[in-house]
């Protein structure tokens, strides 16, 4: 990995993150609890949109949601070093992990106002809509449309593809991504997501599920005692990943390398989750290392997988893996499709800089972490469905029974 | 494996056993080709909701499908279904709900529709809120799981996954108009990379109600000729002016040859290569000058290792809008060069109708099906064709003729080339 895009509600780009992260006392998330009453959400922080989208034109062609993937994008483009270089950019595949655009919540309002009370309600919605939906918010909805503006800002241009379905949508682009490089399908790769919490639209689905944590902002662990429930954030991640020898040929030195991603499913049926887990465990329990393992976990909040997965990752005592966890989604919130990027992302940020996060929160369930990370669990589970782990590791620095590649 | 068959740069050859397809046509292999072949077209005047104020009217629906009232995740969930299971059982692979490979599943992105809007929003008007206050209130306390578990992302796929019992994490993608392409390179790719013997690759699209209208209608992508239904969709036509939307699904069974081989499976056809390029020009128009299409067919070719003159015959991406068919022309000669003067080119959009998502699945299974009965259907409604597209489009009446290799093209707004190419299985 030799670049990354990161921003959260914890502000903009990899410092500002660790400085959050490691200042010695319990992270302070940043909350904006009245925009999507009664949940509180993780608010996306200002971008500087024109320092990476400078075209007015390009800008109004897209809604928040594609102005900050396409934004990030090239954060992690800058920070691989490959921003402008045509060449390079041309022979760049991308993978996007993408939900959809932000409606036109004015429109849908005096829609629905005027739908409520109609007797016949087809032909004045097909009126209301053929006169009051702008042509391009259809773009700016369209999932794929996050990588066709990052083709048109950026010029990334060989493979393009979109990858739908919340959180495992993001594990199965890196995963894919980092399968195509291991095979010579393609040298290098911009893999990443977006999503952003502040969108009526999606509170109302999430809503539909009884999924959403109400009231105050709590950490993440403590919300197992409760009824459980999600609290929603802004952020997005982009990664350039690129083989090794391609990287050493440009002269790059990669922040991390991804050793394993393994993901499968199940029904959801009480256990089946935990069950699912342990058997991703085993496939790649080879490569565990015995002692301290930093872990970061997406762990969403909904019970009953808040408890299965923390159960899940306090199993791995018995195998001899004292694991020092990180619930992202107390400091960040639940990112959807950005959520496994964003949580690679700062894999890589704590082997990079040689140490792992302060605890989250103070309850004592996440332990201190006080060695140089030379390897990071991540345990990424869906909010609806779908189980993953991923093993990220130091560059050369080798595992033990060898890397994948 | 040792002796596995490998293609020309040494991957595992990637052969289909088994295809799927429903389309306004009809629901089967056997309905879709009688009623291809016969140049007859599925476009109807629309009647799953009222048209009236809308400039088009007309699309291919599927409506016999039995799911009961219109609920679009529902439907684009049965069709793939329908298709799933008819390739599945052609291909006799795995064994009843195991399939031993992956889902790739091309699909729309999931969008909460007006109808189920509307029924959460009617469900509690007990207090004075508006718009989306009222949305979130009533839909924590009403009983909406259904809608919640229908309306995510992933939901078809997992459903499918569930049923089929597909191996792994699905994937659902969207590439747009180019989607079902992509599903079938991302199952090559994974075969060839030798991470597993077969891939279930699925496109569905069963999404047609009066927003879609409404957004395509924006951007003035539809055909308005509303009065002839069965003549609106005319791609290279003088006359063209916009797709129609359509529904449908297909499926490909995906497998290596040496594993199909190995269990005896019959095999349809082989996929010879695939080639995709994004485009940077416009988030609904390709380069003025073609380039990101051209390199788009120029790596399929390279990828199978063939040149223009193998092309029997072309499946188009044809859609019938002014843009697209004049930009395929011109791709193709450039790509072709001169081999685009006997290389026939047929659009079975114009019967179908644009299939969007589920496009690339579908033509995919059609190519596949010129090769294994010798005729390619016809371009219909091609009566008085574009002066300026000088190409043989199979008009009108369907042509017998031995196809050994047929190339398939996708492009999608977001600037989303694909290509892909069958060939028959080698003697």
């Amino acid at each position: 990995m030799t670049g990354i895009g990161l921003i959260s509600s914890l502000g903009e780009g990899l410092d500002k993150h660790w400085a959050q992260l490691t200042s010695g006392k319990t992270p302070v998330p940043s909350v904006d609890s009245d925009s999507q009453a009664p949940y509180p959400v993780h608010p996306i922080v200002a971008l500087e949109i024109d320092s990476q989208i400078p075209k007015r034109s390009d800008q109004r062609q897209m809604g928040p949601w594609q102005h900050l993937g396409t934004y990030t994008a090239g954060l992690a483009l800058d920070d691989a070093g490959i921003a402008h270089n045509e060449a390079l950019l041309a022979a760049t595949n991308m993978i996007v992990s993408a939900g959809g655009g932000e409606r036109d919540i004015e429109v849908d309002t005096a829609i629905m106002e005027l739908l409520s009370t109609a007797d016949e309600p087809g032909p004045l919605l097909n009126d209301s809509l053929m006169n009051n939906l702008r042509p391009t918010l259809f773009l700016a909805q369209l999932s794929n449309l996050m990588a066709g503006n990052i083709s048109i800002v950026h010029g990334v241009t060989d493979s393009s593809r979109t990858f739908m379905g919340d959180e495992l949508a993001g594990v199965m682009a890196v995963d894919t991504a980092v399968a195509q490089i291991q095979h010579g399908q393609g040298e290098i790769f911009l893999v990443g997501g977006a999503y952003i919490a502040e969108r009526a639209d999606m509170t109302m689905l999430m809503a539909m599920g009884n999924t959403l944590h109400q009231g105050e902002h709590s950490p993440v662990w403590s919300r197992e005692s409760g009824d459980g429930g999600m609290i929603m954030g802004s952020a997005s991640a982009f990664l350039v990943l690129e083989s090794r020898e391609h990287a050493e040929s440009r002269g790059v030195k990669p922040y991390a390398r991804i050793d394993r991603i393994v993901a499968d499913r199940c029904n959801r049926h009480a256990g089946a989750a935990r069950k699912t887990a342990d058997k991703l465990l085993e496939r790649i329990a080879d490569q565990l290392p015995s002692g301290p393992l930093p872990v970061i976990s997406g762990c969403c909040g909904i019970q009953p997988q808040l408890g299965e997965e923390h159960e899940f990752l306090e199993s791995l005592t018995s195998r001899g893996v004292s694991p020092a966890i990180r619930g992202v989604t107390t400091v960040i919130g639940n990112t959807m499709e950005a959520q496994f990027p964003v949580n690679v992302a700062l894999a890589s940020l704590a082997i990079s800089r040689g140490a792992f996060f302060d605890p989250f929160d103070s309850s004592g369930t996440e332990q201190v972490f006080a060695d140089r990370p030379d390897q990071v669990l991540i345990s990424n589970w869906g909010h609806w469905r779908g189980e993953s782990l991923a093993l990220i590791g130091k560059p050369g620095v080798s595992l033990r029974g060898g890397t994948r590649s | 494996m040792s002796h596995a068959t490998r293609d020309h740069l040494g991957r595992p050859v990637v052969v289909v056993t088994g295809i799927g397809i429903v389309t306004s046509l009809g629901e089967g292999k056997q309905d879709n080709w009688r009623n291809l072949v016969a140049g007859i077209s599925g476009v109807r005047q629309i009647d799953r909701f009222s048209t009236e104020g809308l400039r088009t009217q007309i699309a291919g629906l599927i409506d016999w499908q039995g799911d009961g009232p219109y609920c679009s995740p529902v439907h684009s969930l049965t069709l793939a279904r329908k298709s799933a299971s008819e390739a599945i059982a052609q291909s006799k692979i795995g064994s009843q709900g195991s399939f031993p490979g992956p889902l790739f599943l091309a699909i729309s992105p999931a969008e909460t529709k007006w109808d189920q809007r509307m029924d959460v929003y009617k469900s509690d008007n007990s207090d004075n809120s508006t718009g989306y206050e009222r949305l979130i209130r009533n839909a924590s306390q009403g009983d909406f799981h259904h809608y919640y578990s229908l309306f995510q992302y992933g939901s078809t796929a997992e459903f499918l996954a569930g049923e089929f019992g597909t191996r792994g994490q699905p994937i659902s993608l969207t590439t747009a108009c180019a989607s079902g392409a992509t599903s079938v390179q991302l199952g090559v790719e994974a075969i060839r990379r030798g991470d597993t013997d077969a891939a279930l690759c699925v496109g569905t699209d069963g999404e047609i109600c009066e927003e879609m209208v409404v957004r395509f209608t924006l951007l003035s992508a539809l055909s308005t000729q509303n009065d002839d239904p069965q003549g609106a969709s005319k791609p290279f036509s003088k006359t063209r002016d916009g797709f129609v939307m359509a529904e449908g699904s297909a499926t490909l069974v995906l497998e290596s040859y040496d594993s199909a081989k190995a269990r005896g499976a019959k095999i349809l056809g082989v996929v010879r290569g695939t080639g995709e390029r994004a485009d940077t020009f416009h988030r609904t128009r390709s380069k003025p000058d073609g380039s990101a299409i051209i390199d788009t067919i120029t790596r399929s070719l390279a990828d199978a290792g063939m040149s223009p003159a193998d092309i029997d015959c072309i499946n188009a991406h044809g859609t019938s809008t002014p843009e697209n068919d004049k930009m395929e022309y011109l791709a193709l000669s450039a790509a072709l060069g001169s081999e685009l003067d006997n290389t026939p080119i047929s659009s079975n959009k114009s019967m179908i109708g644009h299939t969007l998502s589920a496009a690339g699945t579908i033509e995919a299974a059609i190519s596949l099906m010129t090769i294994s009965n010798g005729v390619i259907p016809p371009t219909i409604n091609c009566h008085e064709q574009d002066p300026n597209i000088l190409m043989d489009v199979v008009p009108n009446v369907k042509r017998e003729q031995p196809v050994s290799t047929v190339m398939s093209n996708s492009f999608g707004f977001g600037g989303q080339n694909v290509c892909l190419i069958f060939s028959a299985e080698p003697d």
